[in-house]
């Protein structure tokens, strides 16, 4: 796997932001997941492809704390996952088709609910909040239609403003699940360029599950980093260069 | 029309207007996550619990508020048990709360009228005791529901975000289901078992068609029931009607009248 040198060279530049530990998911019986070890440092592009059924899925949601692993451990920003707090640095953008379209909800309503954490328990949403809703509206240039009806935008729209409800925190790592399913080719094309656009010049990692392998290929490069059964891993570190140089100055770009 | 100031009118009111804020607030949320049919089963599991408490001697509402906790912790097991499935948890607990129900009524042949009242809803007979019920129910569920209002927004808009978010969403998801049977049983003797899913939904169902941000459809569903509570204990007592199926009819209507205005603003 990995050799000495690299995981010196990781320790002196990069911290994990996700660590599988020998990780197995089982349905009842069936093993869907078994032995699994994998890490995602800090400013990687991690591009997780793989059939229907693989279990890319279950991973994610693993990995986000929504599933429990049968056996092994998980860790966020160095903290085992039962134990992690800090939620909000997390932005999670969601199956497209997990929403009802019918849901009575705002634009501006959905942005501003991806400020609401474990943090923000019986805190009220204040002019600070408010604020940061206006940039991440500004930012997706989806400000003029924040009163509109969700379900009454295009697929596009929607993916705008899903993003935006995950950037609002300005995130550490940002998750995306399969985000542009139903959505026609430009607009898909678009949305990559603005994902890939981020990641080059903002201190983020991205972890997305995709089936569109020749855009994953793209940008992530041919060879796979990894595998765990029919599941492949793409990741590509921006700035790699400076990667050798151990002070801050290249975190704070 | 001297009715409209007689105590057991005025009793029905206080008791109406409690219940047309509450069974709103709690129902947008279950119409939302696809529950809009927990209502009628607790509903039949809560008059299984009033007729045990006839048969035994206790307060009846009281002993229904406990059968429907029960059994709303029921749906929600079964709920995880059968994922994705989540009408047929609906509909065993409330087969299984007819069941009760019949079986309590023939136990005790003699006492069938009062708990009749409690299928049709007796809004007249309320007591003090009743609306002082009602009162400590409405203070819980509105105290809840505004100190958690943006946590049940996100949990009712998508679960998954929720949990990502580190919002604890099983305590959440408890309290709602603790907050509909409470307002379940309290609401049944004022438009009855069989009516009150209505009052949890007819609202929502407007609300939904013409609001456009979740705040704005909460305040319609609330202001609507609470129009329909009103105009229907008016005109059932002018008239001398049964009032819950007169608050009903009223929903409906209004819900008519909303889907027709809508149909004609977009064409």
């Amino acid at each position: 796997m990995k050799t000495d040198k690299n995981t010196v060279q990781d320790a002196v530049c990069h911290d994990s932001v996700i660590e599988l530990d020998h990780v197995s998911f089982a349905y009842q019986e069936q093993k869907v997941i078994s032995d699994f070890s994998f890490r995602v440092r800090e400013r990687d592009f991690v591009g997780v492809i793989g059939s229907n059924g693989a279990g890319k899925t279950t991973l994610l949601r693993m990995m986000v704390g929504l599933l429990q692993p049968t056996e092994g451990q998980i860790r966020l920003f160095g903290e085992p996952i039962r134990r992690f707090r800090d939620w909000e640095r997390i932005g999670y953008v969601p199956q497209k088709n997990a929403f009802n379209p019918l849901f009575p909800a705002t634009v501006r309503e959905v942005v501003l609910s991806g400020l609401y954490n474990n943090k923000k328990l019986f805190r009220r949403i204040g002019r600070e909040e408010q604020r940061k809703c206006d940039d991440a509206l500004e930012v997706m240039r989806i400000g003029e239609i924040q009163d509109k009806r969700i379900g009454q935008l295009s697929g596009g729209q929607q993916q705008r403003v899903f993003l935006a409800r995950a950037l609002v925190n300005k995130p550490d790592l940002l998750v995306l699940d399969e985000p542009t399913v139903g959505i026609d080719a430009q607009t898909q094309a678009d949305f990559f360029e603005l994902i890939f656009h981020m990641h080059a010049h903002h201190h983020m990692t991205f972890l997305m599950v995709s089936h569109d392998i020749s855009m994953i290929e793209g940008k992530l490069g041919q060879e796979p980093r990894d595998h765990c059964g029919a599941i492949k891993f793409y990741v590509r570190h921006s700035h790699e260069q400076d990667c050798a140089i151990p002070d801050l100055q290249h975190s704070l770009v | 029309m001297e009715i409209l100031s007689a105590d057991f009118f005025q009793r029905a009111l206080a008791g109406g207007l409690l219940i047309g804020l509450t069974a709103p607030l709690i129902g947008i949320f279950l119409v939302l996550r696809r529950l809009s049919m927990i209502g009628d089963t607790l509903a039949h599991v809560t008059i299984a619990g009033v007729a045990l408490g006839f048969l035994v001697g206790v307060y009846p509402v009281g002993i229904g508020l406990a059968f429907a906790l029960v059994a709303s912790f029921a749906i929600e097991k079964l709920r995880k048990a059968y994922k994705g499935y989540a009408e047929l948890s609906i509909a065993i607990i409330m087969s299984g709360g007819v069941a009760l129900a019949s079986l309590f009524f023939t136990l005790g042949m003699g006492y069938n009228t009062d708990v009749v009242s409690y299928l049709f809803g007796s809004i007249y007979t309320l007591d003090t005791t009743d609306v002082y019920v009602v009162l400590a129910v409405t203070l819980i569920v509105v105290i809840v529901v505004a100190a958690f209002f943006k946590e049940f927004f996100l949990l009712t808009f998508e679960e998954d975000a929720a949990a990502v978010s580190g919002i604890p969403v099983k305590v959440l998801n408890l309290l709602l289901t603790v907050m509909t049977a409470l307002v379940i049983s309290t609401a049944i003797k004022i438009v009855g078992a069989l009516l009150v899913s209505a009052l949890l939904t007819i609202p929502a169902a407007c609300s939904l068609l013409i609001a456009r941000s979740f705040k704005s459809s909460v305040v319609f569903s609330v202001i609507i029931a609470e129009i329909a509570v009103v105009a229907g204990l008016m005109i059932a007592g002018i008239w001398n009607l049964a009032p819950g199926a007169t608050i009903v009819l009223l929903l409906i209507c209004m819900l008519i009248l909303t889907l027709l205005g809508k149909r004609g603003f977009s064409a």
